[in-house]
């Protein structure tokens, strides 16, 4: 799959900005910068790592940074870098 | 014929048994310079550390400052930078309060300088730092009322203060504002300040507008001033808040405070004469609004509005809403400058406005307090110092105060604030003990407390959506998902005291989440 570096979110308060970027290794590297991070660090990081998994994207980092945002935002931020990253529209297709 | 020299010998012998001398005119000299020119003499004057040398202050004392500054204080960095460099050591900061721009204070709690500290609350790095454990002495936490009280009763007992006037005169008549053409700053109230002036053992103003003589009215009377200092400034008044009336756009916010002010007017102490005071937050302030279109229809009129007092309250005190305002720290310049040209606007210290055991203080007669909250819990605790995270991002202030002594407490705060929930089983720090609190009111319901079956009545009569504060809860969690418990170790970092003097809560460090 030909992936490019991309993006979606924003830093507002209860969002999260997710940034997808190709990388040489197989699996899926995750960096979390979240203000909740003591309480929901590991259930965000399961949230992305589980979305990634279902669109079958592998070989990439993310680097997220979380203000906060639920489970149905960190999935829909994390689905939306993942069709700009892979060109590949998961709504449409 | 009876003369002076004839009388000596009587004056001699009542001088005897009243065990006094007998009167020396030789050592009365006229002293002839022009008073205006004799103050600028005046033996208060001194430098900052003259001032210090003098007070007699010592390794292991306390020393005193306030925070009417708030973020744009320069006082405190200034006095503390100057002790280190004079070599003290093992010092008590008690502040009224201390905020993002104390970061500096760090590095003398590194290097010793001090190693106790008083506060109402703490902010941004220094209050993560100390979070972590940075101090080996937990930092005592009293709100402001306990604080004077405690002041007042010698539980905190004051070797030096230091504070910072917008003027004075060389005789140590201070204000939080100054009358004249060179004023460089304003606060305000000097209210937290007043405890300190009065029973501090030395007190030393510090003001950015020396002032001739006499700098009346004033706040801080000479009486209680032992040195004055100038200096170039004592704080940004830009940093208190412009005043600038900005109704929130939120509309979260903008629903809590519709649903507060409905909770108000329908309490059953929407009366005319009531009191009120409100926070200086989001929904509280636009509680304002929706209050005062309720006042006009109604014709209701209070009687003093206490706080805290804000550009609101005094739009509303102007147009005759309002009879007095009661001000022990104005939130804004536009109360600032309303303390300084209205009467009717009373500046008190923070024993009057409110200590438990001061009898006259104001919060006793209030009818009505809006206040926030980080947290509240089922039993209806609440907590403003303590972050979600366990780590201290706020103050005491007068929330218990004002919660225990009103007839009615009503906390406004969202459900969740992004993936924190406000309502939960249990608060992380107990501040304001839920027996004090009557009404909570989210964006999804009202909650009163069991104690108050009267006022859920009443609510519910009126139309009002008020539910069980175990169902918000559990709203919250279904929102949120269960949260990881907190990293937090076996050392107490924070003492919270009650404002009747006893120990409250304490608060343990939590691991440094940036390690």
């Amino acid at each position: 799959m030909e992936m490019k570096v991309a993006q979606a979110g924003t830093l507002e308060s209860g969002d999260i900005l997710v940034r997808i970027t190709p990388s040489q290794e197989s699996g899926l590297e995750i960096n979390l910068d979240s203000t909740v991070a003591y309480q929901f660090g590991a259930q965000i990081k399961k949230v992305i790592a589980d979305t990634l998994g279902e669109l079958g994207v592998t070989g990439v980092r993310v680097d997220a940074t979380d203000k906060g945002a639920l489970d149905c935002t960190v999935r829909a931020r994390v689905t939306a870098a993942a069709v700009r990253a892979t060109g590949c529209d998961v709504w449409k297709d | 014929m009876s003369t002076l020299k004839e009388r000596g010998a009587l004056v001699a012998e009542a001088a005897r048994k009243m065990d006094k001398p007998v009167y020396d005119g030789d050592i009365f000299n006229k002293t002839p310079e022009a008073r205006r020119e004799l103050q600028k003499q005046s033996p208060k004057l001194a430098t900052l550390e003259e001032a210090i040398r003098k007070s007699g202050l010592k390794d292991g004392m306390t020393i005193s400052f306030h925070h009417h500054f708030r973020g744009g204080d320069k006082v405190v960095n200034m006095v503390v930078a100057k002790l280190a460099e004079m070599g003290f050591k093992n010092l008590h900061l008690a502040a009224s309060s201390l905020s993002d721009v104390h970061a500096p204070l760090i590095e003398h709690i590194e290097n010793g300088v001090i190693t106790k500290i008083s506060t109402s609350g703490l902010r941004g790095e220094l209050a993560r730092r100390i979070s972590t454990g940075l101090m080996e002495e937990p930092v005592v936490f009293r709100s402001h009322g306990g604080r004077g009280s405690a002041i007042a009763n010698g539980d905190l007992h004051i070797d030096v203060a230091f504070l910072g006037a917008s003027s004075s005169d060389p005789l140590g008549n201070a204000c939080g504002y100054s009358r004249s053409p060179n004023a460089k700053s304003i606060c305000g109230s000097l209210g937290y300040a007043l405890p300190d002036a009065q029973y501090a053992d030395k007190v030393v103003i510090i003001t950015d507008d020396l002032v001739a003589y006499p700098n009346t009215p004033n706040s801080i009377s000479e009486r209680d001033v032992d040195f004055v200092v100038e200096v170039d400034s004592v704080g940004d008044s830009s940093k208190i808040s412009s005043g600038a009336i900005r109704d929130t756009k939120n509309p979260r916010d903008i629903l809590l405070a519709q649903q507060a002010a409905k909770v108000i007017i329908n309490s059953g102490y929407f009366k005319d004469g009531f009191s009120i005071q409100t926070g200086s937050g989001g929904a509280s302030l636009a509680a304002v609004k929706y209050l005062r279109d309720s006042m006009i229809e109604k014709g209701i009129k209070a009687s003093y509005a206490l706080g805290g007092i804000t550009a609101h309250m005094v739009r509303l005190h102007e147009e005759g809403l309002i009879d007095r305002l009661i001000d022990v720290q104005s939130f804004d310049k536009v109360a600032a400058e309303s303390l300084m040209r209205d009467q009717a606007h009373k500046e008190v210290s923070a024993c009057e406005y409110a200590a438990a055991d001061e009898p006259g203080s104001a919060v006793h007669y209030l009818d009505i307090v809006i206040l926030s909250a980080l947290e509240a819990d089922v039993n209806f605790n609440v907590n403003v110092l303590v972050g979600s995270d366990g780590i201290i991002r706020g103050a005491i202030g007068g929330h218990p105060d004002t919660a225990a002594d009103s007839a009615l407490s009503i906390i406004v705060c969202p459900l969740l604030r992004g993936r924190i929930p406000c309502i939960v089983d249990e608060v992380t720090t107990l501040i304001t003990p839920g027996k004090t609190v009557d009404v909570i009111v989210t964006e999804y319901g009202i909650a009163v407390n069991p104690l108050r079956p009267e006022i859920a009545e009443t609510l519910r009569a009126a139309g009002l959506n008020v539910v069980d504060i175990n169902w918000l809860k559990d709203k919250a969690k279904s929102i949120i998902g269960d949260a990881a418990p907190l990293p937090f170790g076996d050392k107490v970092v924070g003492v919270v005291m009650n404002r009747d003097g006893s120990v409250m809560d304490v608060i343990k460090n939590i691991e440094d989440p940036e390690l």
